[in-house]
């Protein structure tokens, strides 16, 4: 028997998840509560076990789309409905996760399941259809001046929308009236609101209530009409797709436009002949004490920063609006920009300045390795002193990056090319990279900036230059 | 913040040794082989209920479900100590309480699954249904045992809370009249270190277990993952209260293992490494522990164990996906005690909007249990949300 499998409400009250990824696929066997996926709603990553025993036949869903509540997202071949141990459920309402389909079906369970706790699903499929009434025109509409997108929209909704609106306006205020009256007004089961007061300001008064209560059903009845709902959308072969802004992506944007339109940015930029530290780089690889470390130019530029700071604090502060302070710190927590399969995240690796190469190497891999499988803590998000974006890895060479807000100073590091470069006095191929460093001008002047950009530019062109500066 | 294991009493260690305890001795002398691995048992079935609730939650047979997680030997090792005309009042995640107070399984996801408004009648067990008010029990179990006092019997109330709860207003008010009336109920609460996202630290700047003799109220505070710690506590304070010498505080120090609920992400506000501390300490590890040092832990007794587990899992399970879903107007039942105009009003109207859809489709009645049941299961599952927002 095919059993068809739809998305339930994960958490309280959600309407959607995010399937992040699939652990089987058609044709895998699984058992009862076997972990078949990860999903994603906007309160947590879940683990989905399987509802059966059987064989998958289809997924429905592919990794990263958001999913609604009630949608079928896998199915299995269940051989026994009793190795499940609902067979006493049979067919019907009773068992709500089945439905069946045929197999042919592409677009599977025109007929939803029925789920109990299933509060979203309610909204697209749920709510009992009444038949649509011959309408009247409303006029308020039609006098009402629209933009072509407001009108668009306003003959759209269905009529049941347009049910709900007399009702809100009625309700916006209690009808003046004391307590005694409201309490004999709810024990003969009036509603307020039908009542007309003749008291002092229209007070509703004892008189009116009962008065109301003896002819109430003469005119009670009057059925709200809806509008026509004749226009049809026109959707076939999109040329435009609206997807919901989702709560990472809005979280970064409202941290961007924070940042952006609060502290003055300045970058500037640096090329530095990289060369040495590429050939560093290879030398310390053969080294046993890197051995299962990943190290790269991330590596070098992470510990490099830290040297820079300790020789221009005003680069690792935060300036305190609400205090009117500046904050120095006296620790470098290192941001890192991660690219996620779910968006932009910048974990920070705490105290990186009292770490050693090595170290820093390990906690990069491990804040990586965690950013990509999705597991990043909330502690690791929090708390960021400075930070580094890494552009190169998408062949990008500068740009002017957008502070992480409440840090003072964001460096992003170019790809590494290889170009004709200037070299003791002739003409060679070298490895040359841009660094752009972006800066709170409210903390940070230019000199300084100058001088931290420079600082790590000198360590990339010599590594040696360090023993100078630490 | 003072934590540490010299901090409360504890008479089985996380490695299974069984220390002594001059003082809480004897209160356990009576627990021999068989009733240890018989708590062992219950232990092990409530981890599984747990669970396989949690799974039914993910394929969405219930609403929502709390999981106790790590909390089993405080709620076994309590609730095994009570006598049947003992009263519990729960909060909400108390599951393997009203496993052992012999509450049916189907019951107790009744209400997770948004099929009914309560899952038993806590007459015939002496457990009220779980209060989602944070708190609110304890007032309801200190005045359930002034009751006692009155009727001149000697059972005693028992309320289970948590370390969040202390904070609300309900707790101290509690504690307040209990003392002063030297009720016979006994203040069961569960630290387990997180009200929801609040670590306790953040509310409790001395240990919990503190605060009850200002309110002239004796208190303990035990390790609440050792279940003999917890049974000879519970004991304790249930002898003090039949004696009439009034109510006593547990401070049952346990911990949370897994989400405050399936619609939260502990990762999200916890370290990685807490759990593991806490996962040595385990409250069933330990007994698997000492039952092995005695020879108990046998093959054959695990399993018995593990069969037993399966069996009521599956019950479970069965009970949750068949049971019915309710009548829609049922949700008008056991609104009011007495006859209500305003509520008979409404249960007219919505019975002539139901029977619109018979008028409507009566050729085609499929769709009309269709639209009736997805109706019943909206409302029901709005009383669901609304009352899991004030967990």
């Amino acid at each position: 028997m095919l059993k068809v499998f739809a998305l339930p409400d994960l958490g309280e009250g959600l309407t959607e998840s995010e399937i992040v990824a699939w652990h089987v696929k058609p044709g895998d066997p699984v058992e009862l509560n076997q972990h078949i996926a990860d999903v994603e709603t906007a309160k947590a990553v879940v683990e989905l076990p399987s509802p059966f025993t059987g064989v998958v036949t289809e997924l429905y869903q592919q990794p990263g789309v958001v999913v609604h509540v009630g949608e079928p997202i896998v199915s299995f071949e269940v051989e026994d409905a009793s190795a499940i141990g609902d067979d006493a459920a049979g067919e019907g309402d009773a068992t709500p996760v089945e439905s069946q389909v045929t197999t042919d079906a592409a677009k599977p369970a025109v007929r939803e399941a029925v789920l109990v706790g299933y509060g979203a699903a309610a909204e697209r499929g749920g709510r009992p259809k009444r038949r649509p009434r011959p309408a009247r025109v409303d006029p308020a509409a039609s006098a009402e001046p629209a933009s072509p997108a407001k009108r668009a929209s306003s003959i759209a909704p269905d009529s049941s929308e347009r049910r709900s609106e007399p009702v809100e306006v009625a309700t916006a205020e209690r009808p003046r009236s004391t307590p005694p009256v409201r309490a004999l007004a709810r024990d003969l089961g009036i509603e307020l609101v039908t009542v007309t007061g003749t008291g002092p300001d229209g007070l509703i008064t004892r008189d009116d209530v009962r008065a109301q209560a003896s002819g109430e059903g003469q005119g009670a009845a009057h059925e709200q009409t809806a509008p026509a709902a004749s226009v049809v959308s026109a959707s076939p072969g999109e040329r435009e797709t609206r997807s919901p802004i989702k709560s990472l992506r809005k979280l970064t944007a409202a941290a961007m436009v924070q940042s952006a339109f609060t502290a003055p940015h300045v970058t500037e930029f640096l090329t530095v002949d990289v060369t040495p530290t590429i050939e560093l780089l290879g030398t310390l690889k053969g080294d046993k004490a890197f051995d299962g470390v990943r190290i790269n130019i991330l590596t070098i530029i992470a510990k490099a920063l830290c040297i820079a700071v300790r020789r221009n604090p005003s680069l690792n502060t935060r300036w305190d609006e609400a205090a009117g302070e500046i904050v120095q710190f006296n620790y470098v927590n290192l941001g890192i920009a991660a690219a996620t399969p779910r968006g932009l995240i910048v974990p920070n690796i705490k105290d990186a300045d009292a770490l050693g190469f090595a170290e820093i190497a390990a906690e990069l891999s491990a804040l990586t390795e965690a950013a990509r499988a999705g597991t990043t803590s909330q502690s690791a998000l929090a708390g960021g002193t400075i930070s580094i974006t890494n552009i190169g890895v998408f062949g990008i060479d500068a740009g002017t990056p957008i502070l992480n807000p409440g840090e003072a100073a964001i460096l992003a590091m170019g790809a590494i090319r290889r170009l004709p470069w200037e070299y003791r006095g002739e003409i060679a191929l070298r490895d040359v990279m841009t660094l752009s460093l972006s800066f709170d001008h409210r903390l940070v002047d230019g000199e300084q900036g100058s001088r931290f950009l420079a600082d790590i530019g000198a360590i990339l062109a010599n590594p040696g230059r360090v023993l100078m500066m630490v | 913040m003072v934590e540490t294991v010299s901090d409360f009493v504890q008479l089985l260690t996380p490695e299974g040794v069984r220390t002594p305890s001059p003082d809480f001795d004897q209160w356990v002398s009576d627990v021999d082989a068989p009733q240890l691995a018989s708590l062992y048992e219950d232990m092990v079935v409530v981890r599984r209920i747990d669970t396989e609730a949690t799974a039914l939650q993910r394929q969405g047979e219930l609403g929502l479900w709390p999981p106790l997680l790590g909390q089993e030997a405080a709620q076994i090792g309590s609730a095994r100590t009570l006598r049947g005309d003992d009263f519990v009042f729960t909060s909400y995640r108390e599951n393997a309480v009203a496993y052992c107070r012999g509450v049916d399984l189907t019951d107790i996801i009744r209400v997770w699954r948004g099929n009914a408004q309560s899952g038993w009648n806590p007459y015939d067990i002496g457990m009220a249904v779980p209060a989602i008010i944070i708190g609110a029990q304890t007032l309801h179990a200190t005045g359930y045992a002034m009751g006692c006092q009155q009727d001149g019997v000697d059972s005693v109330s028992v309320a289970y809370f948590g370390d969040g709860a202390t904070s609300e207003g309900d707790v101290n008010e509690a504690l307040v009249f209990a003392a002063a009336f030297k009720a016979p109920v006994v203040f069961f609460c569960q630290n387990n270190h997180w009200a929801i996202s609040e670590p306790v630290g953040l509310q409790a700047i001395r240990p919990l277990a503190d605060r009850a003799p200002g309110f002239g109220v004796p208190s303990m505070r035990i390790d609440g993952n050792d279940i003999l710690a917890v049974m000879a506590a519970t004991r304790i304070a249930l002898e003090r209260a039949r004696s009439g010498n009034g109510p006593t505080f547990i401070e049952a120090v346990t911990y949370r293992m897994g989400p405050h609920t399936t619609a939260d992400d502990p990762t999200r506000y916890r370290d990685a490494a807490e759990l593991e501390e806490w996962k040595a300490k385990d409250p069933i590890l330990r007994v698997e522990r000492l039952l092995d040092s005695l020879g108990l832990f046998t093959a054959e007794f695990q399993a018995g164990v593990k069969a037993k587990a399966d069996a009521v899992a599956a019950e479970l399970r069965h009970g949750c996906i068949t049971l019915p879903d309710p009548e829609p107007l049922s949700v008008f039942d056991s609104v009011y005690t007495t006859p209500n105009a305003t509520l008979d009003r409404q249960k007219a109207e919505y019975t002539a909007y139901l029977a619109s859809f018979e008028a409507r489709d009566g050729q085609n009645s499929d769709d009309v249990t269709d639209a009736a049941s997805v109706t019943a299961a909206s409302v029901n599952a709005v009383s669901v949300t609304a009352g899991g927002g004030r967990l």
